[in-house]
């Protein structure tokens, strides 16, 4: 056959398949209805998790690093170590808390008070807090500058809080894990509905596909039909899952907005990429077609006219 | 074209609808399978057809053993074979144009030469102007000339049909079978099981008796 006379016949077939298909709406819809649902939770999910991630990333850069001198500097070495590390390139901002302003704070915020008093002197050392320059404030760039402090003389300890940043990401990690868990499970759970809807179609069509064989039908010639309708559910599902995910993501971006702003944030809730888009889709229309070639290899083969 | 030889047919259910069946027709010879309901007239020609396979025995369509067609090769085999039912066996949800185009569809080919095909096939069984309507808004008798149109339109050297008169009034009938000799007259080969005895009367084709699976003498005769 003739290359165009090849795609003329495909063209025909989608078409004409499309139009089985509008011949029952309600069902169709409801087949792409159920493979939008499947395909949609995970997406959610997805949206959720890429928005969390950006999120804790801005929270990273806020992170300040706390400068523990030794107790036995002096106290104007606080000062000149914190004049020191203003004129450093990665360094944004420095804070001194002086051991008095410290234990000051100290009485006011724990109440021990009293306990204080009976202390001979001040536990507390003096305290910088750095602000890393925003160039600066990966996780490389802190570690660097970690370093750097805690070689310089009189300081006694250099800590960054990140530690519950590496939990959150551990814990992020493992909801990444269970996206994929969950929409390989829902993949599979949609090429075992189109599958199951396109069997009862062979099966509703059974008359014409013997009709057809006895004419001289290939078994891929009957089949046809069946995976552009595969394809098609595939291709309705994975639009109506799109638009599912827009909806909530148009639905949740307004009260994060706000809630962002209380924190005084800029960040805002961003919906799926075009290119994960195009993915979903061409993932859905994949499952559709192997759903329906499933079905219809193994139903469309037992017809034979009688 | 068409040798059964010593051809046995028992089917799954233990009925043995053949026992022995030869018989040979020739090239461009119209034939007719006579016998009662239930004699093995349709085993015959689904035998002829590929849609059964022979228990023991031979059938050679075209001097091809068909026990050297695999089941791959069936539809191109069927592509070379028209075959009329009893009950049309028509798609009802498209046009007698569409019913017709089937097997060239299947087959493959330019739209244009398909159209063109189509309506001379409906121009040869007196049905052309028909070509949009449903065949459930036709007559039987129109529902079987869309049938045979649907036979011919690939150009088939054999024809076979199973009672293909058999719900027709016996004008309708008679109409039908000069159809079928129409074709045959421009050289197919023609094989129709029958169990009318009056309409083959009409013919001067060749009746073969087939009654309890044996070749027999004609129903005609016997009668």
């Amino acid at each position: 056959m003739k290359p165009r006379a090849w795609f003329a016949r495909h063209a025909q077939t989608l078409i004409g398949s499309l139009g089985r298909i509008a011949q029952y709406p309600i069902g169709a819809l409801l087949i792409m209805a159920v493979i939008g649902v499947a395909l949609a939770l995970p997406l959610f999910l997805n949206v959720f998790l890429q928005n969390t991630r950006t999120a804790t990333s801005n929270w990273n850069q806020a992170f300040d690093i706390s400068v523990y001198l030794d107790k036995q500097a002096a106290g104007t070495r606080a000062q000149a170590l914190a004049q020191q590390l203003r004129q450093r390139p990665d360094v944004a901002a420095v804070r001194v808390i002086t051991a008095d302003q410290a234990l000051a704070q100290f009485r006011i915020a724990s109440g021990f008070g009293n306990a204080l008093d009976a202390l001979p002197d001040n536990p507390l050392p003096d305290t910088l807090v750095v602000t890393p320059a925003v160039a600066s404030s990966t996780p490389a760039g802190t570690a660097a500058l970690k370093q750097a402090i805690a070689d310089s003389p009189d300081v006694q300890t250099v800590q960054i809080d990140t530690e519950w940043v590496s939990r959150l990401d551990a814990l992020l990690e493992i909801l990444h894990r269970i996206i994929w868990l969950a929409a390989s499970l829902l993949g599979l759970g949609v090429v075992l509905v189109v599958g199951n809807t396109i069997r009862l179609d062979i099966l509703n069509r059974r008359a014409e596909i013997e009709v057809m064989k006895l004419v001289g039908a290939t078994d891929a010639f009957a089949r046809r039909p069946f995976l552009y309708a595969g394809v098609w559910y595939g291709l309705g599902g994975g639009l109506l899952a799109l638009m599912a995910v827009a909806v909530a993501v148009g639905l949740l971006s307004g009260p994060v907005g706000r809630l962002a702003g209380l924190y005084g944030s800029q960040f805002h809730l961003r919906g799926l990429s075009f290119g994960l888009g195009a993915a979903v889709l061409s993932c859905s229309v994949g499952l559709g077609w192997l759903g329906s070639w499933l079905a219809a290899t193994r139903h469309i083969r037992g017809i034979e006219p009688t | 074209m068409i040798r059964f030889d010593q051809v046995h047919k028992r089917y799954a259910n233990g009925r043995e609808a053949l026992a022995g069946v030869s018989f040979s027709i020739d090239d461009g010879e119209m034939a007719f399978l006579t016998g009662p309901s239930g004699a093995g007239k349709s085993s015959i020609l689904k035998l002829i057809a590929l849609i059964e396979r022979p228990t023991r025995g031979q059938v050679f369509i075209g001097n091809q053993n068909t026990a050297g067609i695999k089941p791959r090769g069936i539809p191109q085999f069927r592509r070379r074979l028209g075959v009329v039912f009893q009950d049309h066996k028509l798609l009802p949800d498209r046009s007698v144009a569409d019913n017709v185009a089937l097997p060239l569809i299947i087959a493959g080919g330019p739209k244009r030469e398909i159209d063109k095909r189509v309506r001379a096939a409906l121009d040869q069984v007196g049905l052309l102007g028909k070509e949009k309507s449903r065949p459930l808004e036709l007559s039987t008798g129109e529902q079987q000339r869309v049938g045979i149109a649907r036979a011919v339109v690939g150009k088939p050297q054999l024809l076979i049909a199973d009672e293909p008169t058999g719900n027709l009034d016996p004008e309708l009938a008679l109409e039908i079978m000069q159809l079928f000799k129409r074709f045959n007259d421009v050289g197919v080969t023609v094989v129709i099981a029958t169990h009318d005895a009056h309409l083959i009367d009409r013919f001067s084709a060749r009746c073969l008796g087939i009654r309890d699976g044996r070749m027999a003498a004609p129903a005609g005769a016997a009668a």
